[in-house]
């Protein structure tokens, strides 16, 4: 039957021009790793690459017509997609690259809101490139860059060679500080290794928060800061210095066990109040009375959660749950999550 | 009882028609194949995606990866009609006077018979492409509405606002209406002379599949467990009307229609591969095929009235004799 046709993963690839992405889709085009990939490009530009799987397609972006601004997906990918799944033997994974200045969020959301793409392919993993010379620039300049590294699973810093060992610190804990749950992988030419951005399962929700040492750890030096500093929409980090330039904030919150009466009525109220103003949200919650370990993630107002697994020996029973977003009132959150607790 | 002849091949089936009475069935790899006194076989597009039956003239116009238009006549000739470069095709039509219509990106393009090309530039990308079936004009399904050319003419086009993403686009065979499918589960309809609109929503899922039946006097669609059928009798259109719900099934969705050509009776083919028959006055069903493989993606109706050519998203393709 064909609803047991297994997902296509897909990997969306973000990034200025000139951060190194058509250089990252030719290495991924022609490595020999046995994958056959399917990228869906903006222009054919520079692909150096004569292959029948590069799709070029216009960015149309669509705004949901249910009276919600953030409710939009990227049209054209809903066509590409599905004309692609006509002939799924051809290729193992799918690769889209956005423009320099496009918006992630879109992209992202035609794979939860369009339900045939929905049935036919699941996203693997956001994947931002960061110019490491040029970044500081750019965060100046646009909310694209920005936004970009806020969305992003995997964040490559490339072009290190550019800069100093000193300017590379500072990038990275400006992109840290936007994104605190993310991966951040150093190289030059876009030599990360592919598997560090393909095939991650970062949308996979008994994946997702596995592979993610930072999530449970460290941090709190972050978070306390975004803390001290709620209400402001311009947030500089002492640490990040001068070139820390932006809106997009995290949340991070720890609790103990949670009573699931209270918290799940609480995470709903708060993405259909705050759907526009959250980027992204992950987070592994404890359930008062549940052997299982319950993780969520969500963009904008789409929320999914699922049990993952049961919680091991010795393992702290911990509810850890993170925003990303704009004007979120972190304080506000912490209280209300605070009292989510099971007595 | 019916029968079924079946022809099982590997691949999404695009379209199934009939081509001077010959079953056809194009599929996704571009391969078309036909039941002529035994199996045969011709190539259209390298990656065929769209497919339009173009009645007047007995061929079906192909659009494809390759971003190349064909017509393929019965027989298994095939002919290239036009050429876009590198972008895909993914939408054909074609119209009267042997006009054809086909899309690329945000550009749409029409043939006409003697080889000319026009070109139709539009801010967004063109989505869905009709001609309708009085005057040399054609419409374009967009983001936000649809667009009306006059191809024949110089002259600004007719721009129908909707907000939202119209995906598809048809037009009543009188003329009077058009409807479009969106991107949100409803179909969206003007009428012509004055400019109302009607709004027919309330579908579990998207609308892939319209078919008008005989003088248009009802438009079934799919993106129901039922085929759902607008009244398009009156001058009004569906406004203000119920639809019929033929062919409920509670585990399953009608993924196709196709009306029978002089009756008030739709084949409904489903998400499981099955296809039946439902008659308008009374909801009478008749079982055409029992599940199969695959979604049934495209259906046709022979002259005779006696068969359905069917294919579907497997690959597992057919003809139903009615009679037999």
């Amino acid at each position: 039957m064909s609803d047991a046709q297994t997902q296509i993963p897909v990997t969306v690839l973000t990034g200025y021009l000139g951060a190194g992405k058509t250089t990252l889709l030719n290495r991924i085009l022609s490595d020999s790793h046995g994958k056959r990939y399917a990228v869906i490009v903006n222009e054919f530009g520079e692909i150096g690459i004569d292959n029948d799987l590069i799709v070029e397609s216009d960015e149309e972006i669509y705004e949901m017509n249910n009276g919600c601004v953030c409710c939009t997906v990227r049209g054209d990918l809903i066509r590409v997609v599905e004309g692609l799944m006509k002939r799924p033997g051809r290729f193992d994974a799918i690769v889209v690259e956005t423009t320099g200045l496009a918006d992630p969020v879109p992209v992202a959301q035609t794979f939860f809101m369009d339900d045939d793409v929905r049935t036919k392919t699941k996203l693997d993993a956001v994947v931002a490139l960061v110019d490491a010379k040029h970044l500081p620039l750019r965060l100046k300049d646009s909310k694209e860059a920005e936004d970009q590294i806020a969305f992003a699973d995997v964040v490559v810093l490339n072009k290190t060679d550019l800069v100093t060992p000193d300017e590379l610190e500072k990038v990275e804990a400006t992109i840290r500080a936007i994104n605190p749950a993310a991966k951040i992988h150093r190289t030059h030419r876009s030599g990360v290794a592919l598997d560090e951005v393909l095939d991650r399962g970062a949308f996979d929700l008994s994946r997702a928060l596995e592979n993610d040492p930072h999530f449970l750890d460290a941090h709190d030096h972050d978070h306390d800061h975004h803390h001290d500093h709620d209400g402001h929409d311009h947030h500089h980090h002492d640490h990040a210095s001068d070139i820390h330039d932006v809106t997009v904030k995290s949340v991070s919150l720890r609790g103990g066990e949670m009573d699931p009466k209270k918290f799940f009525p609480w995470i709903e109220k708060v993405t259909q109040m705050e759907g526009p103003n959250i980027l992204r949200l992950k987070g592994i919650i404890a359930l008062k009375g549940d052997e299982d370990r319950y993780v969520l993630q969500g963009v904008h107002m789409i929320l999914e959660g699922d049990h993952q697994r049961a919680w091991k020996d010795g393992e702290k029973h911990e509810s850890r749950l993170v925003f990303i977003g704009r004007d979120l009132d972190a304080e506000r959150l912490r209280k209300s999550f605070e009292a989510c607790q099971a007595a | 009882m019916p029968t079924v002849a079946p022809l099982d091949l590997e691949g999404h089936c695009v379209a199934a028609v009939f081509l001077n009475d010959v079953p056809h069935f194009a599929l996704a790899d571009g391969a078309i194949h036909r039941l002529d006194n035994g199996h045969k076989t011709v190539q259209a597009n390298d990656g065929l995606l769209a497919a339009f039956h173009d009645a007047a003239n007995d061929r079906l116009i192909t659009g494809g990866e390759d971003g190349k238009v064909f017509a393929v006549k019965a027989g298994g000739e095939v002919s290239e009609l036009a050429s876009a470069g590198k972008k895909w095709i993914t939408s054909v039509t074609a119209g009267p006077q042997g006009a054809i219509a086909y899309a690329s990106g945000k550009t749409a393009f029409v043939r006409f018979a003697d080889g000319k090309i026009k070109e139709f530039s539009h801010p967004r990308s063109v989505e869905g492409l009709a001609f309708s079936p009085k005057g040399m004009r054609f419409g374009v399904a967009r983001y936000n509405g649809a667009t009306l050319h006059f191809p024949a003419a110089e002259g600004k086009p007719v721009e129908l606002e909707w907000a939202g993403a119209h995906t598809g686009i048809t037009f009543s065979p009188d003329g009077a209406f058009l409807v479009t499918t969106m991107q949100e589960n409803a179909l969206h309809g003007w009428k012509l002379a004055d400019g109302k609109q009607m709004r027919m929503s309330g579908y579990p899922g998207k609308v892939k599949s319209l078919s008008w039946s005989v003088k248009g006097k009802w438009l079934a669609s799919s993106g129901a467990p039922a085929a759902i059928v607008w009244p398009f009798a009156s001058k009004d259109g569906p406004m203000g009307k119920a639809p019929l719900e033929l062919g409920t099934r509670g585990n399953t969705m009608v993924t196709c229609v196709a009306c029978h050509p002089s009756q008030d009776v739709v084949a409904i083919g489903y998400e499981d591969g099955m296809v039946i028959a439902a008659r308008f006055a009374d909801a009478k069903e008749v079982l055409l095929r029992r599940p199969g493989k695959g979604a049934i993606t495209s259906m046709m109706w022979d002259k005779e009235e006696r068969r359905v050519v069917f294919g579907s998203a497997a690959g597992d393709c057919g003809v139903i004799d009615i009679t037999a």
